[in-house]
């Protein structure tokens, strides 16, 4: 499979093959790591992920089209302040759904999912009365869109540089609040023993409140991003579902290092093998083999406990 | 009873019709089998998807059969009856299409079925429409490979849409290599078959062919594919939410389409799909179908105008949408020559209706029902819309069973 | 089996509910309903296969497989193998390039019938093929999970990652498995067509009968040591471990069984349908499934049978007068079955219509003998 290829081009290919893994890692990681937060710091299983990612991107797209028409001269900016807001909306949404919906079923984790599952289709068709069946296209700004020739093959596109940035900034501030915060301390302490957290004074509500919100709020930043490089329909949130929880489950669910750490396996993985097979055999490769390795090792890369 | 009453009402009306409208025969029967047709209307269904994922597409297609329906019946109707619709939702899942088509023969008896969007669909309804005998206008570009006495099909079938378009890249833009990417389903596989056969008759070359998933988001690598392979001309036929995904990653990756160093010819991207993809992300993107917006001749203004008045300003209208649009009246104009809204006199009619009052121009009926028409070219632009930069001379015939393309 | 065993196995009570339900879908539905809606109440009762196996593994077992419409998809594929076989008869394909293929295949330029396509030409094969299949492939993934102690929401997840896999996987290999429009065109069984209105009856009434088979059977399971030791192990799996139970072995079995319901519902599906295709497969449909059973009830396995009835006639029916509101409609139904009714129409039937009924005999007991009523009112 090789031989087609002269030196020079073989190199290309790995340096960007390579980078479109780099990008492909980014964009797992972004998505899971809402995702990772609320199921497994909860243990609540939200299926309704993707559709908080879309309610980013939606809230992008009016940002867009607000700064389009009534501040056109700040255009190339709005995106970070549509980030902003995105995560805020989505994490107020996210805030309501925890008080209305899934605090009253912490005890049913088989539950939540079918509970965030009627979530996502009312979601869903909210998008669809809202903002039409028809796909919006999100304006981006032009300084996203370009590319870094860097030889006469190789080129940076830009956007996937901003995402892994993005991603970067994202990842260490969940860090730093996960694990140097005080209230990164409270969330593991309700995780780890929830009768005892509560005994020590720490409101065991409003943690899982935050906790879910601030999964949600990740949600929306993804789908925020990911106007850049995918489409914003009512069920475009859909698409995402599986993949994510896979990140998530094959890392080792309660381990943010395995998330990020399952997140690399698996989108170098697959684009590798995109490369030299046809895209559906190695969606298909990829995803057996997760599930295969997640046979063999069920707790997934890193586990904190989980047998039963 | 009610039933052989309205029968024998209808059967006086239609003499007396017949009479009024000097036929020979003065028994001429507009509806025979029990179809929902009383002395001043007649019913028709409608089958697209509004829920589910393929109402994004699907949309544009309700708005222009009702659009069409609406302005047969200002023009007095068909036969004298106004047509009222019944619209189901086949939202997306193939069996209910069945079911819903099922329900519109059977129990609501409707004269025509103008509906389906997808293949699967209309494969899921054709046994329906075959066993209890109704007649379907299907709007959309397709495969091919099918050729049912219960169809008709508005749009073009893959040798029409492919075949000019990839004389044209050869010809215009002296193209050698093409690397062909889609969808990875029925449509995309077989049109690029059929490309792929043509490619090597005019004696070029394809230097790759790849499909993804539907709904795939991630197509960097098969863009580096694209870069390694430098091909004159890229072949994409990929569909839905994978259709924004792939040009934004191709803008962003360096490939800008207004380069005259990249050629990409597409015939799934419609001016509706360009919408979720962002005019400045497919700017100068060919696209090989027969109808476009921007077309310039009467009908086109006045049905645009139409569009907009009823549906609003913003509206942008597809291939797929026009090709809806002329549903209601190919059967309009096979009902009056048939006299009758029975299914068999339409069908035996229908072949060599012409209807000069398409917004695409002048189409015909072939004996296959499927219809002549021109396939165009089109440069994507900015602003959502196509520049139509080319037609072919004649009408394209449609030929569903290509011999040496299969 | 004696008089006390069967007793045990079917007390009084569900032998009323078991004839209630047959009164229902044998006399009551195909009495008041034409062919049409029948056919329709046919498809949504393939459905129900589905669930019943469900009530098993989740209900009991505590396994929650959101990958069920794989094996709902097998056992319709296995089935629709043998059908459309029979439909491309050399005859009726020979416009085809290569006639006497399916005609899909035609069109992916497959000259020569795939090897795993063969032995579908003989009916009993296939539908052994339907049972079996399933089942196998139930089988390796049980052992392969439950072996490892795999479960939860982890077993959740990765049916449903094997549910997106096999529809990947079918709507890529179009050739052999006739892509994304699936095998269509179904006609006939031995020569039997399958379409028309007789026909359609018949195989109501087969279906119906499948349905109870698989409804004594899963009561059989219930009611067995089985059925207890299932609830045992969902509400404290180690201590029936430590009791010295093989766990995994239980899991394996009672998941097995529910594929096979399952498969059969699909292979019903097939026949009553006319076409089977990967929609059936995803993840949409699988969880889909898993709501019938929690409306009607996780718990009962009639409950499963009219949950199912009722999602799905609330559906055609919303869906044909308010489309948009139909996803409205169903969302709110699964976040209200969650949270209210946990136990769903089960649930609010035992806990209100129960007593009720309960209380009928003695009401025309008090009724008939007022006198003893009072009596005791003065003791």
């Amino acid at each position: 499979m090789f031989s087609d290829y002269s030196s020079t081009e073989l190199i290309s290919i790995f340096a960007m093959q390579g980078f479109a893994g780099l990008i492909l890692f980014s964009v797992f990681v972004l998505m899971a790591l809402g995702l990772a937060i609320i199921f497994g710091q909860m243990g609540v299983i939200n299926m309704a992920h993707g559709e908080f990612m879309i309610l980013g991107a939606y809230v992008t797209f009016l940002i867009s089209n607000l700064f389009a028409d009534f501040m056109p001269a700040i255009f190339s900016i709005y995106f970070f302040i549509a980030m902003i807001v995105a995560f805020f909306v989505c994490g107020a949404v996210g805030a309501f759904v925890e008080w209305s919906i899934i605090r009253h079923l912490y005890r049913r984790p088989l539950d939540t999912l079918l509970a965030t599952w009627g979530l996502s289709l009312i979601l869903q068709q909210l998008y669809r009365t809202v903002f039409g069946a028809r796909e919006v296209g999100v304006t981006i700004p032009d300084w996203m869109m370009g590319s870094i020739p860097l030889t006469d093959i190789i080129e940076i596109p830009l956007n996937g540089v901003f995402v892994m940035c993005l991603t970067l900034i994202i990842t260490l501030a969940v860090y730093f609040l996960m694990f140097k915060s005080r209230f990164g301390g409270q969330v593991r302490a309700v995780v780890q023993n929830r009768p005892m957290a509560g005994a020590v004074g720490i409101n065991t509500e409003k943690v899982d409140r935050i906790t879910f919100a601030l999964g949600c709020g990740i949600a929306g930043i993804a789908g925020s991003a990911f106007t850049m490089i995918g489409s914003t329909g009512p069920t475009s949130g859909q698409l995402y579902i599986v993949d994510t929880f896979l990140v998530v489950v094959f890392g080792g669910a309660a381990s943010l290092l395995g998330t990020i750490a399952s997140a690399f396996t698996i989108s170098q993985a697959q684009s590798t093998m995109e490369f030299f097979l046809s895209g559906s055999m190695s969606k298909v490769l990829t995803l057996l083999t997760v599930v295969i390795i997640l046979m063999i090792r069920p707790q997934g890369l890193f586990a904190l406990k989980l047998r039963k | 009873m009610i039933f052989q009453k309205s029968i024998s009402r209808v059967f006086k009306l239609t003499a007396i019709a017949g009479l009024a409208l000097g036929m020979n025969s003065t028994f001429a029967e507009v509806n025979t089998t029990g179809l929902a047709v009383t002395d001043d209307t007649v019913t028709v269904g409608i089958l697209h998807s509004v829920t589910g994922t393929m109402a994004i597409s699907e949309t544009g297609s309700v708005q222009a059969e009702k659009l069409a329906i609406k302005q047969i019946n200002e023009m007095g109707g068909v036969l004298g009856r106004q047509i009222e619709y019944i619209q189901e939702d086949g939202a997306s899942d193939w069996p209910t299409f069945a079911e819903k088509s099922k329900k519109l023969l059977v129990n609501d008896k409707v004269a025509a079925v103008f509906g389906c969007w997808t293949s699967a669909s209309r494969k899921a309804v054709l046994p329906v429409f075959e066993q209890y005998n109704g007649m379907l206008y299907y709007p959309t570009f397709y495969e091919g490979l099918e050729q049912s006495p219960n169809v008709i099909y508005t749009g073009q079938e893959a040798t029409q849409q492919i075949l000019a378009g990839i004389d044209w890249v050869a010809k215009e833009k002296d193209a050698k290599t093409f690397y062909l990417l889609g969808s990875d389903y029925i449509w995309p596989r077989t049109s690029n078959k059929i490309a792929r056969k043509h490619i090597e008759k005019l004696g070029l070359k394809v230097v790759g062919e790849e499909y993804y998933p539907l709904g795939h988001t991630q197509f960097n690598s098969v863009i580096n594919k694209i870069k390694l392979k430098k091909p004159d001309v890229i072949y994409a036929i990929v569909v839905g939410g994978s259709n924004v995904a792939f040009y934004k990653q191709l803008k962003a990756a360096g490939i800008d389409l207004t380069d005259d160093k990249y050629t990409l010819l597409t015939i799934s991207v419609t001016e509706d799909e360009i919408l979720g993809i962002g005019g400045e992300n497919i700017e100068g993107a060919y696209a090989a179908m027969k109808y476009f917006q921007s077309l310039d001749n009467p009908n086109n203004k006045s049905f645009v105008e139409a569009f907009k008045e009823e549906y609003g300003e913003d509206i942008v209208i597809g291939d797929v949408t026009q090709a809806a649009y002329l549903g209601p009246w190919l059967w309009k104009a096979a009902v009056e020559k048939a006299g009758s809204f029975d299914i068999d006199k339409v069908r035996a009619a229908s072949p060599g209706i012409e209807l000069t009052t398409a917004p695409e121009g002048y189409v015909k009926v072939h004996e296959n029902h499927h219809l002549w028409s021109k396939t165009r070219i089109g440069l994507a632009k900015r602003d959502g819309q196509y520049d139509v930069i080319y037609e072919t001379e004649g009408l394209m015939e449609p030929d569903p069973f290509p011999k040496g393309y299969q | 089996m004696s008089l006390q065993n069967f007793k045990s196995v079917f007390p009084k009570t569900d032998i009323y509910y078991f004839a209630i339900l047959a009164v229902v879908i044998v006399v009551i539905m195909p009495l008041s309903m034409d062919i049409f809606r029948l056919n329709l109440v046919g498809k949504y009762l393939t459905y129900a296969f589905v669930a019943l196996g469900l009530v098993l593994c989740w209900g009991y077992g505590g396994i929650l497989s959101l990958g069920q419409g794989v094996f709902f998809g097998l056992g319709g594929y296995c089935m629709a193998m043998f059908l459309k076989l029979e439909a491309s008869d050399p005859e009726s394909t020979k416009i085809q390039s290569t006639p006497g293929i399916p005609d899909f295949m035609d069109w992916n330029q497959i000259t020569e019938l795939p090897w795993f396509w063969e032995p579908f030409y003989n009916l009993p094969f296939a539908l052994i093929a339907v049972l079996v299949v399933p089942t196998i492939f139930a089988y390796i993934v049980g052992v392969a999970m439950f072996k490892r102690r795999v479960g939860g929401v982890y077993f959740a997840i990765i049916t449903q990652a094997l549910a997106s896999i096999l529809t990947i996987l079918i709507i890529g290999q179009q050739g052999y498995t006739g892509g994304v429009n699936g095998i269509t065109d179904l006609r006939t069984l031995l020569g039997w067509d399958i379409r028309t209105d007789s026909a359609k009856y018949i195989l109501y009434f087969v279906n119906a009968g499948l349905l109870f088979t698989c409804l004594v059977i899963a009561q059989v399971v219930r009611k067995s040591k089985l059925g207890r030791l299932l609830v045992a192990m969902r509400d404290q799996e180690d201590r029936v471990r430590f009791s010295g139970y093989d766990v995994s072995n239980f899991k394996i079995f009672i998941f097995c069984l529910g594929a096979a319901f399952a498969a059969i519902g699909g292979a019903m599906f097939t026949l009553q349908v006319g076409f089977m295709s990967p929609s059936f497969v995803g993840i949409v449909p699988s969880i889909e499934m898993v709501i019938f059973c929690a409306v009607g009830g996780r718990l009962s396995i009639f409950g499963a049978v009219y949950g199912t009835l009722l999602v799905n006639w609330a559906k055609t029916t919303f869906s044909e007068s308010f489309p948009e509101l139909w996803l409205f409609a169903m969302g709110a139904l699964f976040i209200a079955v969650v949270m209210a009714f946990p136990n769903g129409l089960a649930g609010i039937y035992k806990t209100h219509a129960q007593p009720f009924i309960k209380k009928i005999p003695k009401l025309i007991k008090e009724l008939a003998e007022p006198r003893a009523h009072v009596k005791s009112g003065a003791q």
